[in-house]
């Protein structure tokens, strides 16, 4: 264009400029780690079993916190701009706070329905799906399943497999890689699987009493029977009366064992416990809720660890 | 305008490629036997063998399921919605057939045709079909009643103050939006309604519509959002009273390169400038401005600070009135500075936490005196307000008022409330509030004293959205 005006050729600058920037791939994408966002130190530890030293990993919500209601800071906006991925439960469990702190991210690849975003309850086996008429006159429901999925070994392992997939995409260089660190997750989750599940044989069929709705997979897996809850209703907090009728079924029908899970007050569940002869003991539905549990195996070695001692103080 | 064009292109073409999502779900074939079943004479071990041999069946109806759906799915990943279950996807023991072959090995060559009800199995969660593409509807009734004596500003004894009707909705890869329909004791207002741009280069946020502005904390908040019943006096007398800065136009913020671990946003925002009795455009072209630099940093992981500068700049309605005075001399700026203190216990956060809040205002109004002489009046108005939730269901907090009026700055209004909060649920809240206030009495021409008692019961249906932080 020798005879083009210098605004033209300024133009015709500033768009192959902005073109050139558009088709080729930003230097992180290529290179660097994947910065994997998750909502939970759960998913951030399934994350980096499979991710290995390709990502790094950084979880929302701390092991011993409610996940329902984890705060929104805008601390966490610094992180979630720079996130490649985001890793959530999903299941409206953190509807009360991840929606403002995606909207809020300017990061466009986490949005909702971006490829950086992952819903790992597509790939759990859900619960206590309702069925007929959900009202709020049943506490604060899920409508649309028990968003505590992942104390599930299987469940672990099948959001491991969604994960590798998902890495994969967005790293097909790493692939392979990728590919090992879950062939090797799977061959050690399986073993450890067997372990535990050989653990809690002896308990199979107990019945336990638990705070809240935190454990349907996790008593599915292992044989336990929950035969009620400390609150009334999801999300309510003790009443006398339903603590009166608590005791009474579990004095009837001799249950022993009261699960909390270390965010909620033991006052209730200790006078429970005093009432009925039985024992309190605080399980950790996530990793990190203690300092030893620092992966995902550790998350049910420290659980039926503490159960086993549980259930044979009570016997 | 070309360039502008490009640049549009641009953006919409990159936010395109972004779109499509495709990773698969391929879960593993899982050898079931787990557990090698050893007899035993006793009975309890029986009955645990035969649990586990119902749970071992369970997964072999699970696992033929999972695999029927990779096998009827071209697409790997479930679409959200796609596949709806209504009924539990557990499978009751009762459906499987009484006496279940032994699990086969993994190595096994493929299934043959799948029984039926091993169909009832799927993955993820199920998605009410009801609200397929429907937005978010929530309605919030703030129902408020007032006891005692104040002849400045009464209110009525009982009264429905507003019902809040939201609606939230992703609208496109790009954007959501929220509008919020306000419905009171005289009218019909929309308190917000915009588009927000999620996807914009830049690190940009850009919001249409309208909506509070980011002036200050207070303004941005709805009613039954804030701790207390009322809003704070210097609320009334420099920002424009209840509904404050609301007003049509556009928002932009970004992240601003901060020291480590501070946060650091800027705002800017412009509005037609007609906001209650703070803007009043008398002309097209009389915009409002309101600019918000907001600092923010975690102290501990329990604890925060939460620091804001605010500018607000429109034309008042004085000029409006005048023949003689062109209303483009009038106008009214505001400053503001707030500062918020929060602490909340990770460990225990649903019982406790303890919120320390004070803004700020400084009004520079222009209009004329009694004399018709043009002045600009300097108010000045602040509140402080605590909170701490005594447990799970109560939270005792307090506030002190002191405002200048925005068109007589000598005449300082002070107060304090103390409130008292009970939550029989996350969905329902009663509140009492104590209120003094040693307020100037227009008709008078004295100060008097106001004791009130305000009661509030508040209700939240369906699903409304979380509000910012």
């Amino acid at each position: 264009m020798p005879n083009a005006k210098p605004i033209q050729r300024f133009t015709s600058f500033i768009a192959a400029f902005f073109l050139l920037f558009a088709l080729s791939p930003s230097p992180a994408d290529a290179e660097s780690k994947l910065f994997i966002m998750t909502a939970t130190t759960d998913l951030a530890a399934l994350a980096q079993e499979i991710g290995g030293d390709r990502v790094d990993v950084e979880s929302i919500a701390r092991g011993y916190q409610d996940p329902h209601f984890v705060e929104a800071k805008p601390s966490f906006l610094l992180k979630l701009r720079h996130a490649d991925l985001l890793i959530v439960v999903g299941l409206e469990l953190e509807i009360g706070w991840l929606p403002p702190l995606i909207n809020q991210s300017t990061n466009p690849k986490i949005q909702v329905g971006a490829p950086g975003y992952f819903d790992a309850s597509r790939f759990a086996r859900i619960l206590e799906i309702p069925t007929g008429v959900v009202t709020r006159a049943e506490g604060d429901v899920h409508p649309l399943g028990n968003p505590h999925y992942w104390l599930d070994p299987d469940n672990g392992l099948r959001i491991a497999k969604g994960i590798q997939n998902k890495l994969s995409e967005m790293r097909p260089n790493d692939a392979t890689y990728f590919a090992q660190r879950y062939d090797s997750f799977e061959q050690r989750l399986k073993q450890a699987e067997q372990k535990w599940v050989a653990q809690m044989k002896p308990y199979a069929g107990r019945k336990i009493v638990t705070y809240h709705r935190s454990w349907p997979n996790f008593s599915e897996h292992f044989g336990l029977d929950v035969v009620g809850y400390v609150e009334p209703r999801p999300g309510i907090p003790p009443s006398p009366q339903h603590t009166v009728e608590l005791i009474g079924m579990m004095k009837r029908d001799g249950v022993k064992l009261i699960v909390v899970e270390p965010y909620f007050d033991l006052k209730t569940p200790n006078a429970i416990a005093r009432d009925t002869g039985g024992q309190v003991v605080v399980l950790m539905p996530s990793v990190g809720g203690e300092k030893e549990i620092t992966d995902y195996f550790k998350l049910f070695d420290y659980d039926i660890a503490k159960l086993k001692q549980a259930f044979d103080a009570t016997r | 305008m070309k360039r502008i064009a490009v640049l549009f292109v641009l953006v919409f073409c990159s936010a395109a490629a972004n779109a499509r999502q495709s990773p698969s779900d391929e879960p593993k074939p899982n050898a079931a036997a787990t557990q090698s079943s050893i007899s035993s004479p006793e009975e309890a071990r029986m009955q645990a063998l035969e649990d586990q041999v119902r749970i071992l069946a369970e997964e072999v109806a699970l696992l033929r399921g999972e695999l029927r759906t990779l096998r009827d799915a071209n697409s790997t990943e479930p679409p959200s919605g796609g596949r709806v279950l209504f009924a539990s996807s557990h499978v009751e023991p009762s459906m499987l057939p009484p006496a279940p072959a032994p699990p086969r090995s993994a190595s096994a060559a493929p299934d043959p045709p799948l029984p039926q009800a091993a169909q009832t199995q799927t993955f993820g969660g199920a998605t009410s079909n009801a609200k397929l593409l429907n937005p978010d509807i929530s309605l919030i009734g703030d129902f408020i009643g007032t006891a005692g004596h104040n002849p400045v500003s009464p209110s009525p004894s009982l009264q429905l103050h507003e019902t809040e009707v939201g609606m939230q909705a992703i609208i496109d890869p790009y954007s959501r939006a929220d509008v919020f329909l306000s419905f009171g004791e005289t009218g019909v207002n929309v308190e917000e309604g915009y588009i927000t741009f999620t996807s914009l280069p830049a690190g940009l946020l850009l919001r249409v519509g309208k909506m509070r502005a980011e002036f200050g904390k207070v303004n941005t908040i709805h009613n039954h959002a804030l701790p207390y019943i009322d809003r704070p006096l210097v609320t009334n007398n420099l920002v424009g009273g209840e509904d404050g800065i609301d007003d049509a136009g556009f928002s932009l913020s970004r992240f601003l390169p901060a020291p480590k671990n501070w946060f650091l946003q800027g705002t800017a925002q412009v509005f037609r400038g007609d906001s209650d009795d703070v803007f009043t455009a008398s002309r097209a072209q009389d915009l409002s401005v309101v600019g918000h630099i907001r600092a923010y940093r975690d102290l501990t992981e329990s604890t925060n600070l939460d620091l804001g500068v605010s500018y607000a700049r429109g034309y008042n309605n004085t000029g409006a009135n005048s023949t003689t005075y062109n209303p483009s001399d009038f106008t009214t700026n505001l400053y503001a500075a707030d500062a918020t203190l929060r602490w909340k216990p990770l460990r225990r956060s649903i019982y406790h936490y303890f919120m320390f809040r004070t803004e700020l205002i400084w009004s520079a109004r222009d209009q004329l005196s009694a004399s018709n002489r043009f002045q600009t009046q300097h108010a000045f108005g602040m509140y402080s307000s605590a909170d701490y939730r005594l447990n799970r269901r109560w939270t005792l907090g307090g506030r002190f008022d002191r405002s200048g009026r925005a068109t007589d700055a000598n005449l300082t209004d002070t107060g304090f409330s103390g409130i008292l909060t009970y939550w029989p649920s996350e969905f329902s809240q009663i509140r009492g509030q104590y209120r003094y206030g040693h307020l100037w009495d227009v008709s008078t021409n004295g100060f008097i004293n106001a004791n009130e008692f305000l009661f509030q019961v508040l209700f939240v249906m369906g699903a409304h959205g979380a509000h910012p932080f």
